[in-house]
Parts: C-alpha cells; sequence; structure tokens
C-alpha cells in the first residue's frame, strides 16, 4: 500500500511518543486558515519578510531583488533592483521629517557590500552607500538617536540622510551578526562568541560629532551568538549555537539567568546546567529568540521552549515541533505561537495550561516540565501552591500550513490579514481566513453593484 | 398549386390560440416546440413532402440577360444535396419574384445614366410541387457591359421545412445580408475599377480621335469639311459625352454611402488598399467629389497601372458577348469572403428547426446569464455577436434608441391598446386587400401610435413605399416590418394577454386562398430597402429620381402591431412588483410567508397537466428584455424562478420527478436518433460552426462520465470534490485511461473564469502547490522510477488540497459526501444511454446549482448584517439557514454552492482588464480511502 494513501488517517497522536513530530490531522477546526494566494516573484531563496505598513510588506532574498506586495490583495506593487548580490538586511523606517509627510522606507544591505533606501511609495532608490569593506550584516534603526546603524566587520553610525558618523574599529575576530538597542545610548553587537557593548555619544564640540565606544565585552557564551532580542528596557536576551539562552540585564550588562540544557531530555531539571552538548550544534542551535513580556520563545533545533522570566525556567517545550530546524518563531497576541521549519511548514502552537490531576500517571518523560512543580502563571503566588492543583503549562499543536516545498524561512503575522511565508522554494504564500475573505468579497462585490446601479429596480 | 399540406400546418392553431388566451402562457423560453400536427398521429419527424433533395442546400442563381434564369451554384458544391430537383425550374421561379426596382439607365428628365442603389429585397417562397421553400435574398450587382449596367442575382437557401424558413426568416435575412454586402461590396470595387480603365480609354480615345481631327484640319484647308471630318468629329463628341457619362457613374459608385459591415470578425478589406493610396493619389480628383467617405474612396482608387485602349465607335453588347462570372464581377476575395459566409450559413441553419430554436433559445438565455454562464458553460461562442443584432445595426432606424424610448416612456400611464384593436389590425385583414380596407386602417393605426412613434412611422412609409412591384400572383402575407414589430411582443410571451405572434402570423396563413399560382411568397422583406437619412440628404438625385412603382396596387399589406412600449411597461411592472416581492423576501429569511407561495403573476406552472406545452418557441430576442445589464436581467429570471426554487416542499417533490422525467428523457432522444433517419436532415445538426468540435468532446465526455458512474461506485465523494474545488488528481500508469477518465469527469468542474476549464490532462512532474491554484483536475502519470518517488511524496505532501482518483487500483481518497445533489447528478443507475443526453441532464443540474449560487451570492443580507449593531454570528446563521432551508441544501452541498457562489464573487468583482491572483481555497476535513 502506498504510503500516501495511509497518511490521511492519522489521528493527533498526543504527546506520548518521544522524539517524534507530533502531528495534527486534516481536521483543524482552529486552523483559520482556509485560503492562500502565493506571490510569484522572486527567483532565488526568499529570507526576509519587512513589514512597511498595516497592508504592505516586503520581500528580499537571495536574487537582490526586494518585492513590496499588497497583503491584503496579494498584488505586486513595486519591484526594486539594485543590488547585484543576495540581500542580507533589511530594514524598515518611515521618516517623518517635521511637517512634511510620511514616507515608507526601507533601507537594503547586500552581499555586493552596498546599502541602499528606497522609497515604498514610488520604488525609487533614495540614497546609496557603497563605501563598505565588509557584508553588511544587520541593520538597526536608533529611534530615540536618530541614527542608524550598520554592521559588518566595523559598526558605523549614519544619520538619517545616510552621512556617516562614526565607525568602530575594524573587528578582527569576527563580524557583527547582530545588533540591539539598550537603554542609555547603548548598543549589544554579537560578535562571534562575544557580546560587545557599544556606547554612543554625541561629542562635546558640535551636534554632528558623535563617537562610539566599545564598553564592555561579555564572554559568556561558549560559541557563537546565533541570535539577540531584547525582551524589554531591562532585559535582553541572546542564544548561541550550543543552545545556550542568557538573560541579561540590559542596564548593568549582568548575567540574570541562564539556561543551557534544554534540549537534553535526559537531564533531570534539578542537576544544575554545566552539562556539555552531546548533541549535534544544528540539533542544539538556538535559531531564533522572541518574547513577549513574560516569556521567551525559543527556536531550538527542531524544538521549541518557552521560558519563563519570573520563573526563571523553561515551562513549556516541544522537543521536535517539526521535522527540521525551526528557522523562525513568533508569538501572536492570542497566547499562539507560530513557527516555520526548514522542512518547509508552518505550524500554529497554542500555549496552554493544563490543570494536573494528581492521580494522573506521569507520562514517560517527554516533558521534563514534570519537574517544574511549581511553574505558576502568577508567579507571586507560585511558591505557595499545592503541587496538585499547580497549572501545567504545555504546547498544543492548533494548525499547520503545508504549501511550500522547501525551508520557510520567515513569516509575516499581519493580524487579520493573514500571514506571509517566504520559503527556499521562491514563493511566498499568503495566508488568509477564507471565511474573512469571503465576506470582504461580499462586501466589494455589493459595492461594485451599487457602482454599477445594478441595484436599482428596473 | 397550393397542396393540402402547405395549409394543414395551420389548421389546428385555432382551437390553441383560445387556450392561449385562458391559460396564462409559461415564458416562451421554457417552451418546447410545439408539433402542429399532433393531432392526426403523424410521425413528428416524418416528412411533410417529399421532397427531392436530402437536406437543405443555399443557391446562388442570376437573370442572364442572355440565357434567362439559371444557377450559378450550390452550396454545399455537392450533386447529391440536390439531387433530382431541377436547379433551373427552382432558379426560374426564385428570380421571377424580384422585388428589386432595378431600373437603370437614362431616367425621363435626366441628362445622364444613373445607378440605382437599389437594395436588397427577401422573400420568402414556397414551391409545394417541389417541395421546396426557399428564403430568397435578391440583390444586384453592377456590370459595366452588362444591359442597364445590372446584373440581377438571388442568393437562396432552400429547405423543405417550411416552418424553418419562416421561423428563422430574421437569422437567414441578418445572414444573407452579411454575404449581400459583401459580394457588393468587392462588386462597388470591381466596377469602380472598370469604370477607371474605361475612363482612360475613353481618354485615350478621346486623344487619338482629337490629333487625328487636328490633322485633318490642318490637312484639308479649303474651308468646308469632309464627311469624313464630320464623322470624326461626332466620333470625338460621343466620346466625350461617354467621358461625361462615365465621369458621373464613377462619381455615383464611390459615393454609395459605405455602410460599415457591423461584424467583427468580417473584413472585407483588403489591406493594401491603405498602402497604394498614395500612389494613386493623383486620380484623387476624380473622386474629390466626395470627401466625407474617405474610407469609401480609398477603397475604389486601388488601380494596378493600366494601359489604355483605342475604343471603337461602337462597342455594341451583344449576346455572343461572355459575361462576366460572379467571381470577376466581386473581386476575388470578396467572392471567397462571401462563399465562406454561406458556407457558414449552411451550417449555421443546418438540421432539424426544433434543434436550432432550442439551440438559439439556450444560446440566448445563457448570454442572457452574464453573471453565472460560465461556471459551467463554453461561454468563448457567446462572444460572438447574435443575428438579430446584426440585422437590427444593419438597419437605418435605431431600434435601441426606440426600446430605450419604450424603457423610459413605460413608467409614465398612458393609454393601452386594447386586445380588440389589437386584433382587427391583425387578424381582419384579407390578403386581396381593398384600398378602401387600407386606407379605413391607416388612420386608426397611426393615432395610436402617431404621438411617441412618428419618426418610427416615416420609416415604414418609406418602407411601404420601397421597390415593391409585384405582379398579381403573389401574395405578401406580411412584411418584414411587421415581423419586427412583433418581436416586441414575442419576448412578452409570458403576457396572457399576448398571442403568439407566431400563431398571429400563422393564422393570417390559415385564411389565404387557395392561389392559381404554385409559388406563394409567404413574406417579404424589403426594409432594406430603406434609404437612410444622410444619404438621403447628400444624394438626392440617385434616389429620389428612383422611379416607384405604385404603392397601392401590389397588395402589400402593411400590419402595425400593438405599440411595443406599452406591454413594455406592463411586464415591467409587474416584473417589478415580483422583485420587489422577493427581494424583500429574501432578507427577511423564512420568516417571510410569502416567500414560499409561487408570485401570482409570474409563478405558472411550467408546464400544463397533460404536459402538452401551449406556446411554440419563439427565435429569442434578447434586446427586447424589459429588464437591461447582467444583474436585473438575473433578477427578471430569478423572479420567475423563485418560488419553485425557494420551496422546499417543490424541492423535494421534484427530485422524484425530476427523475422520472430523466428517464423520458432518455427514451425520447433515442427515438430522435431512431427516427432521424427517417428524416430529411441526416447529417448531424451542429447548431453552430464552433460548438461542432464542442459537440462531439461533449458526447464523450458525457458517455465516458456515464461508464465512470456506472464503474466507480465512488463516483459521489469524487463529483462532490471537482464541485467544492478541491483538486482531483487522477493518478494511473496508462495516459489513455487517465485522459479518459479526466475527460470524463471535465464536465463536473467549474470554471474559475472565462478562460479554459482548469483541467489538466496529463502531467508527469511532481505537482506543486500553484498546480492546484490552476487546476482542479488533473491526470498525472505514476512511474516506478525515482521520479514516480517523488510525484508520490508530493501528492502526500499536499493531501490536504486533494482528492485523489487511482485509476490503477480503483481507490479514491478523498472527503466523505452526504449530501444529494450528486446523488441526482450522477445516479448510477440512470436510464440515460447516451452521451450527449447525459451530458444535458448534467448541464440541467448544474444550471439549477448556479442558479442556487446566484441567489446565495445576490442575496445581500445573508452576507452583510441588516443593521450596524448586528453581530456577525447572526448573519452567519442566517446564511446557514438560507442554505439549509430555502436552498434545500443537506450536509455538503452546502459547500458546493459556497464555491460556486466564491467563483461568482470572484468573478463579478474582477476588474475586466486584470486576470486577478489565482487564490486556492480549501478546507481541513479528514480524507477517506474508497475502495471498490
Amino acid at each position: 500500500m502506498l504510503r500516501w494513501l495511509i497518511g490521511g488517517g492519522r489521528e493527533p497522536q498526543g504527546l506520548a511518543e518521544k522524539s517524534s513530530v507530533q502531528t495534527i490531522g486534516e481536521e483543524q477546526i482552529q486552523n483559520p486558515y482556509t485560503e492562500l494566494l502565493v506571490l510569484k516573484g522572486h527567483q532565488d531563496i526568499v529570507r526576509f519578510l519587512v513589514q512597511i505598513d498595516d497592508c504592505r510588506f516586503a520581500s528580499a532574498g537571495d536574487d537582490g531583488i526586494i518585492f513590496l506586495w499588497n497583503a491584503q490583495t496579494g498584488e505586486k506593487l513595486c519591484e526594486l533592483h539594485g543590488h547585484t548580490h543576495k540581500i542580507t538586511a533589511i530594514a524598515p523606517f518611515s521618516s517623518s521629517d517635521g511637517t512634511e509627510e510620511k514616507t515608507d522606507l526601507i533601507i537594503t544591505a547586500s552581499a555586493d557590500r552596498t546599502v541602499i533606501v528606497w522609497d515604498c511609495t514610488s520604488g525609487r532608490q533614495v540614497q546609496k552607500v557603497s563605501c563598505f569593506h565588509s557584508t553588511v550584516k544587520c541593520l538597526t534603526f536608533l529611534q530615540r538617536l536618530n541614527v542608524w546603524l550598520s554592521g559588518g566587520s566595523d559598526l558605523c553610525v549614519w544619520n538619517r540622510k545616510l552621512d556617516l558618523l562614526c565607525k568602530t574599529s575594524h573587528l578582527t575576530d569576527a563580524d557583527i551578526s547582530a545588533l540591539v538597542e539598550l537603554p542609555k545610548n547603548c548598543v549589544a553587537a554579537a560578535v562571534g562568541k562575544e557580546l560587545i557593548i557599544f556606547r554612543l555619544s554625541a561629542s562635546n564640540n558640535g551636534s554632528e560629532g558623535w563617537n562610539v565606544l566599545e564598553v564592555k565585552r561579555l564572554v559568556d557564551h561558549q560559541d557563537n551568538i546565533s541570535s539577540l532580542v531584547s525582551v524589554n528596557d531591562l532585559t535582553f536576551v541572546t542564544g548561541s549555537h550550543v543552545g545556550e539562552l542568557i538573560i541579561w540585564d540590559a542596564l548593568d550588562w549582568t548575567k540574570q539567568a541562564s539556561e543551557c540544557n534544554f534540549w537534553d531530555s535526559s537531564v533531570h531539571p534539578d542537576v544544575q546546567p554545566e552539562i556539555k552538548l552531546s548533541q549535534s550544534p544544528n540539533e542544539t542551535s538556538v535559531q531564533h529568540l522572541t518574547s513577549d513580556e513574560e516569556c521567551v520563545f525559543a527556536a531550538v533545533g527542531k524544538g521549541i521552549y518557552v521560558y519563563n522570566l519570573q520563573m526563571k525556567r523553561v515551562i513549556a517545550c516541544q522537543r521536535t515541533a517539526h521535522d527540521s530546524s525551526v528557522l523562525h518563531i513568533e508569538k501572536l497576541p492570542n497566547r499562539q505561537l507560530i513557527s516555520c521549519s526548514e522542512d518547509g511548514s508552518v505550524r500554529i502552537w497554542e500555549l496552554r495550561e493544563k490543570q494536573q490531576l494528581p492521580a494522573e500517571p506521569v507520562p514517560t518523560g517527554f516533558f521534563n516540565m514534570w519537574g517544574f512543580g511549581r511553574a505558576n502563571k502568577q508567579a507571586n503566588q507560585a511558591a505557595k501552591k499545592m503541587q496538585e492543583n499547580t497549572p501545567v503549562y504545555f504546547l498544543e499543536l492548533v494548525g499547520d500550513l503545508i504549501g511550500h516545498s522547501s525551508a520557510v524561512q520567515m513569516f509575516l503575522y499581519f493580524g487579520e490579514l493573514g500571514l506571509a511565508t517566504c520559503s527556499a522554494d521562491h514563493l511566498i504564500i499568503l495566508w488568509k481566513d477564507g471565511e474573512r475573505e469571503s465576506s470582504l468579497r461580499s462586501l466589494a462585490l455589493f459595492k461594485k453593484l451599487a457602482q454599477n446601479g445594478d441595484l436599482q429596480l428596473k | 398549386m397550393i397542396s393540402a399540406p402547405d395549409v394543414v400546418a395551420f389548421t389546428r392553431e385555432e382551437e390553441l390560440e383560445d387556450d392561449l388566451y385562458r391559460e396564462p402562457p409559461l415564458p416562451e423560453e421554457y417552451s418546447v416546440p410545439l408539433f402542429p400536427f399532433a393531432g392526426q398521429g403523424a410521425n413528428p419527424w416524418a416528412k411533410v413532402a417529399g421532397s427531392k433533395f436530402t437536406r437543405d442546400f443555399i443557391l446562388i442563381s442570376e437573370f442572364s440577360e442572355q440565357v434567362g434564369p439559371q444557377p450559378l451554384l450550390t452550396i454545399p458544391d455537392d450533386a447529391k444535396v440536390s439531387g433530382t430537383f431541377d436547379l433551373n425550374y427552382f432558379s426560374l421561379r426564385i428570380m421571377s419574384v424580384d422585388y428589386q426596382a432595378s431600373f437603370v439607365g437614362h431616367p425621363p428628365g435626366s441628362a445622364y445614366p444613373k445607378l440605382n442603389f437599389v437594395e436588397d429585397s427577401k422573400v420568402v417562397l414556397g414551391d409545394s410541387k417541389e417541395g421546396a421553400f426557399a428564403y430568397v435574398h435578391h440583390l444586384t450587382l453592377y456590370d459595366l457591359e452588362a444591359r442597364g449596367f445590372v446584373r440581377p442575382f438571388c442568393m437562396a437557401y432552400i429547405s423543405a421545412d417550411e416552418h424553418k424558413i419562416m421561423q428563422q426568416f430574421q437569422e437567414l435575412s441578418a445572414e444573407f445580408s452579411k454575404a449581400s454586402e459583401c459580394l457588393k461590396t468587392g462588386n462597388r470595387k470591381a466596377f469602380a475599377n472598370e469604370l477607371e480603365k474605361k475612363l482612360k480609354d475613353l481618354d485615350y480615345t478621346r486623344t487619338v480621335l482629337h490629333n487625328e481631327t487636328e490633322q485633318q484640319k490642318k490637312a484639308n484647308d479649303k474651308g468646308y469639311y469632309t464627311t469624313q471630318a464630320i464623322e470624326k468629329a461626332n466620333e470625338l463628341a460621343s466620346v466625350e459625352k461617354s467621358i461625361i457619362e462615365h465621369q458621373d457613374l464613377l462619381r455615383q459608385i464611390r459615393s454609395y454611402p459605405y455602410r460599415k459591415l457591423k461584424e467583427s470578425e468580417f473584413h472585407p478589406y483588403e489591406p493594401e488598399c491603405a498602402l497604394d493610396r498614395a500612389d494613386v493619389g493623383g486620380d484623387q480628383d476624380l473622386t474629390a467629389s466626395d470627401p466625407t467617405e474617405p474610407g469609401e474612396t480609398h477603397l475604389y482608387t486601388h488601380m494596378p497601372s493600366y494601359t489604355p485602349k483605342l475604343i471603337k465607335a461602337k462597342s455594341a453588347k451583344c449576346f455572343d458577348k461572355k459575361l462576366k462570372t460572379l467571381k470577376e464581377l466581386c473581386d476575388v476575395y470578396f467572392f471567397t469572403q462571401t462563399l465562406d459566409q454561406l458556407h457558414h450559413i449552411e451550417r449555421t441553419f443546418r438540421g432539424d428547426v426544433c434543434y436550432l430554436l432550442t439551440e438559439q433559445i439556450s444560446r440566448a438565455l445563457l448570454k442572457q446569464q452574464s453573471v453565472t454562464n460560465f461556471l459551467f458553460e463554453d461561454v468563448s461562442f457567446l462572444d460572438e455577436k447574435p443575428p438579430e443584432k446584426q440585422y437590427r445595426g444593419c438597419q437605418g432606424l435605431g431600434q435601441d434608441a426606440v426600446d430605450e424610448k419604450c424603457l423610459e416612456e413605460s413608467l409614465a400611464p398612458k393609454v393601452v391598446i386594447s386586445l380588440g384593436s389589437y386584433k382587427s389590425s391583425v387578424e381582419c385583414v384579407p390578403i386581396k386587400m381593398e384600398q378602401e380596407m387600407e386606407d379605413s386602417e391607416e388612420p386608426k393605426m397611426s393615432e395610436s401610435m402617431m404621438s411617441e412613434h412618428q419618426e418610427n412611422l416615416d420609416y415604414l412609409d418609406a418602407d411601404i413605399k420601397g421597390s415593391i412591384s409585384s405582379g398579381e400572383s403573389i401574395e405578401v402575407l406580411g412584411t418584414e416590418k411587421s415581423g419586427s414589430g412583433l418581436t416586441k411582443s414575442e419576448s412578452q410571451a409570458s403576457l396572457p394577454v399576448i398571442p403568439s405572434p407566431q400563431a398571429g402570423r400563422s393564422k393570417v396563413g390559415s385564411r389565404r386562398t387557395v392561389s392559381e399560382d404554385s409559388i406563394e411568397v409567404l413574406s417579404t422583406c424589403p426594409s432594406e430597402s430603406l434609404i437612410p437619412e444622410d444619404f438621403k440628404a447628400s444624394y438626392p438625385s440617385a434616389i429620389n429620381e428612383e422611379p416607384y412603382v405604385d404603392d397601392n396596387e401590389g397588395g402589400l399589406r402593411f400590419t402595425p402591431r400593438l405599440n411595443p412600449g406599452v406591454d413594455d411597461g406592463q411586464d415591467d411592472v409587474s416584473k417589478q412588483e415580483s422583485l420587489v416581492q422577493v427581494d424583500a423576501a429574501c432578507c427577511i429569511g423564512k420568516e417571510s410567508p410569502n416567500f414560499l407561495e409561487p408570485l401570482p403573476e409570474l409563478g405558472q406552472k411550467p408546464c400544463e397537466e397533460d404536459g402538452v406545452v401551449r406556446i411554440p418557441p419563439q427565435p429569442y430576442r434578447p434586446a427586447e428584455q424589459g429588464l437591461r445589464g447582467g444583474f436585473p436581467s438575473h433578477d427578471g429570471l430569478s423572479g420567475g424562478l423563485l418560488p419553485y426554487e425557494l420551496d422546499s416542499r417543490y424541492l423535494t417533490g421534484s427530485r422524484e420527478v425530476s427523475k422520472s422525467s430523466l428517464d423520458e428523457c432518455s427514451d425520447s432522444t433515442s427515438y430522435i436518433s431512431s427516427a432521424a433517419s427517417t428524416c430529411s436532415d441526416r447529417t448531424p445538426s451542429p447548431a453552430h460552426l464552433a460548438c461542432a468540435a464542442g459537440e462531439r468532446h461533449r458526447k464523450r465526455a458525457g458517455q465516458n462520465a456515464l461508464r465512470f458512474i456506472r464503474q466507480y461506485p465512488f463516483a459521489h465523494p469524487a463529483i462532490y470534490s471537482l464541485l467544492s474545488g478541491r483538486t482531483l488528481v487522477v493518478l494511473g500508469e496508462d495516459e489513455a485511461m487517465v485522459k479518459k477518465l479526466v475527460t470524463a469527469l471535465s464536465i463536473f468542474v467549474p470554471n474559475c473564469g472565462v478562460y479554459a476549464k482548469p483541467v489538466k490532462h496529463w502531467v508527469t512532474s511532481p505537482l506543486h502547490l500553484v498546480d492546484f491554484q490552476k487546476w482542479k483536475l488533473i491526470g498525472l502519470q505514476r512511474t516506478v522510477s525515482p521520479a514516480g518517488v517523488n510525484v508520490l511524496h508530493a501528492l502526500s505532501r499536499y493531501s490536504r488540497y486533494l482528492s485523489i482518483l487511482d485509476a490503477d487500483s480503483k481507490t479514491l481518497r478523498c472527503p466523505l459526501y452526504k449530501g444529494t445533489v450528486v446523488a441526482r447528478l450522477a445516479d448510477h443507475r440512470t436510464q440515460i444511454k447516451r452521451g450527449s443526453t447525459y451530458y444535458m441532464h448534467v448541464q440541467t443540474i448544474l444550471t439549477q446549482l448556479c442558479s442556487k449560487a446566484f441567489l446565495f451570492t445576490f442575496c445581500h443580507h445573508l452576507h452583510l448584517p441588516i443593521s450596524e449593531r448586528e453581530p456577525e454570528e447572526s448573519v452567519v446563521n442566517r446564511r446557514i439557514n438560507f442554505l439549509k432551508l430555502q436552498l434545500g441544501l443537506a450536509n455538503e452541498d452546502i459547500k458546493i454552492v459556497q464555491y460556486l457562489a466564491e467563483l461568482l464573487k470572484l468573478h463579478y468583482i474582477q476588474e475586466p482588464g486584470q486576470g486577478g491572483i489565482p487564490l486556492l481555497r480549501f478546507d481541513y476535513v479528514p480524507s477517506f480511502l474508497y475502495k471498490i
């Protein structure tokens, strides 16, 4: 019998089976995405999606072309040609110079060692800078200081008009792979295994004189830092290739907490985390981090882990959330989590809490969160609760989106407009709520009827 | 001699007509041709009178000035077709009823010969001896060498079926007008060329003669002229005169108001004309007489280099001279165009008249359903302009304007002409008209029409005065004008007070006296003789001096019809009323009690108790519909349909009915097929050229589909998949087998747009998501090679978007179906035997689905809240209730209608210019594996 013939009949498999990917059947009541639009245009891997405004987004990838799309209709708005190599970083910003009307710009960096600023409305190239010694790998706009930062083999500071204000000396060991803004005019840059804190300061002798100083080097990571995100003004998080997750204080740059064993199922949670990696780095690498006020969500290898900042521990995880590495995760406002993976699928998870019944037999240990007996959402009362009554969190798969035939690099959540995913198969897919689209079409239909005057009785 | 069968056709209709007044007739579009011989127990498909030809054909004849009437060619050009039919005899017949006032020459009081731009005449005549009835289209071509410069021709569509000629008169007239127009265009061009050559000859001759005269003058200084010199001078003078005459002729032919041929695919222009124009610029002074017609002018100025010849003093028109052939007269290009057009006519009107009418009606109805017709129908042929439209376009008067006016006026209260007066004008008109009767009728009629249709009367007046010359032996029973006046009321057959015009016409026929002559002209159409106003103004001499035969003598009786505007108005009002009701009911949903009740005016039963349909079909005239535009026309339609469609009792009851009628249907079809062999038209009757291939395809698809539903017990879920927009993949090793299955299933696939069906017959590469957007039915190759593994992998990956029919292992993997629609659509115990029948059955049910989808889509409150504060849930509830209770849909059937509705929405809101991004809709539903 053919495999595909049996495939459909599978029931949701629950959490029992260790290391096998959780699957969901074809019945996905909670999955709102019942309509899709395939956006074609790119000729190579699409790696980046950025939102420009409420209904527009830009996509960029290895073909060096940037496309602007309408997120509602899927219409291609613009094609921006200018880069000759693949795009390495993209960031949107809107310039509202005083009373002038707001213009949406995006800034892109490419492997051709150029950075270009584009006008999203006209599709024109506003500015192009090509004085870089190496590829710019990250771009950040500091709203507070009104400057641009570009990170490559050095850190450059630009003003809004893309005049170079100052730059650091050449970083010999590695390039800057990620930048995050910290309070007090500081930025954290991930350079290889190190985390370097720079401080920007306007020099005294003039308003245009800027200075950038290296303040501190943090060398707590054992391997290259693969992701760096800011949680709030007081905290930021880094993740490394070997699965270390470190929570930093953003003010004094000290380590608040760290977690580096959550990939290992054999480790008892009480045993403290000095155990070294026995798994291949790919499977433990922290690919992507995202956070809300309570939790940090980490895409580690094939799994997804939820780390509670207050409890300082992993409260829920899905060890094998995908068949292959998870590349991007994002937290939705409605307690849902979306992840996309190299296996070409996008999955929607929901963080649920389950009232644990004491009589319930302990499962075979897929979740080591059984150990987090005192885990509780309300941290202030957490410790005093009886273990039987403590809520237990788990990630439930509520839906999956299968469309791409290759790794899904990234996605962009547009709220009720839907979800845009981009992939190595050169496609972007807009996933939409079919019900909503249907009623929108009805609305458009009756609007057009009224326009045509067909509603009048003749 | 008129034999009995000619008359008998009308004998029973008097009773029927009475019934018509009593019983409200059903809308004409649902009626089935009335068989006039039903009471006599005759085989309806038997020959009425034994004709000597096997099938309809077109004959072109000429009244040759040398040998008299002679047949030139037949279409199809096959001796078998005409058989033993005497073409020569028939040519004589049809050429002897030429109504054209083809007087050319020196009219009294005119210095120069005048060309008459005679319009074609169209008559219907029957020759009962030969068992032939013909639509005859007379036309005149110009030939410089012919007597009076004219050569009378005629084209005749000859059929054994009188009804066909009568009922298809408009269509035939329109089509033949096109052919005639093409011939005449070519002829004008050729004639102009000929004239120019002749002028050059004359010019050259004049020069030569002039030189000779001068020489003689010089040589002769005696002071008197020799006879030779006088002769030369006379000759010169006659050449001069001839030049002036010919120039005048050339001016006339060039100034002929060129009527643009309306049809788009019909381009009788030669593109190189424009290029050559510069070369002949020097000749423009000759043609400068009419600068307002540049298009026409340059058409005739195309001339190759020509060496003038000396013309003999008297170029006698002798009988031994060979006259030009038709091809030479009309320029090869135009001649072949005309032949193409005639072949097209032959193909179009081939077959039984019932078939033609049904086809026309369904096409017209389909065309009207501009919102839904793309779903399951092949709408490509709808782009073609209907002949009626074309015809109307040809006529000088803007009928549309009149219609518009009628519509505008319809709302205003107006005097309704009583049925009595209507009857008096129709029925009481004896054929052999007496002068005083005409006088008494005329004012009566005009009074009623005077106010709003003054211009119409002018038009008619011109008509009557037209170029009608007829002898006593010819009876004109109705003019084309009256026919086109009729069309107003024809579409209003649903109104009980209006009798079927066909019946009216036939009635007239039944009352006519037996004529001595075996030829009877049943109808004539001199409307083409109408001269456009602009032409009249600018070229009065050419027209006004045309002598008219005495109008009153010919026995032509124009019988005007009821003012169309009035019934339009009535109908509109009643339709509006029903519409309002329906609309309100839709919105309120099932709470409205009158929703389920058939509307009194419009909800007549589609057929009588005994199953006899009372109204013969009428050729459909879409433009006469009171409602215009895409949506309103549907409104009108749904207004009529609604009571049935929404009555759940009716729906449940109709299931049985439809089943039984289905069986009858299949029976009668097979009966037709067996009976068809006895029919004169043995050829299959593809009513439309473009349909011929489609017809075959349909037949085959229908046959395959029948086989599929009998062979596969899981046909229902498979068809459901297609109808609900889930891509069905037919997987198999054998290409032929897969393609066959795909063909079979393709008839169930709704179109996503006006472009081709989303069906891919054969794919060998792995499928991708984009494919499911594009195609809804795919034939996929199964191979054992590594590539085949990829193919299967892709299938398993995208299984949620797919239903997979494995043709090799005879399994189907797809969602469950528990509805009822597909069961009716594909009953494996069906008695239908023939593919085309089954295809029609499928179309019927799909059309029902379409109308449901249409209702669902266009009911405002099913999709949008009534008030601002209404929660979304109540709208959803209303929607579900509507689908379940009003449309009577169960379970998965809802999804079918929802999908179709979605397609309708997309189609409607899509801007015509842009294609729109195709979207894929899908559901998260579990699939099941079906096995045989």
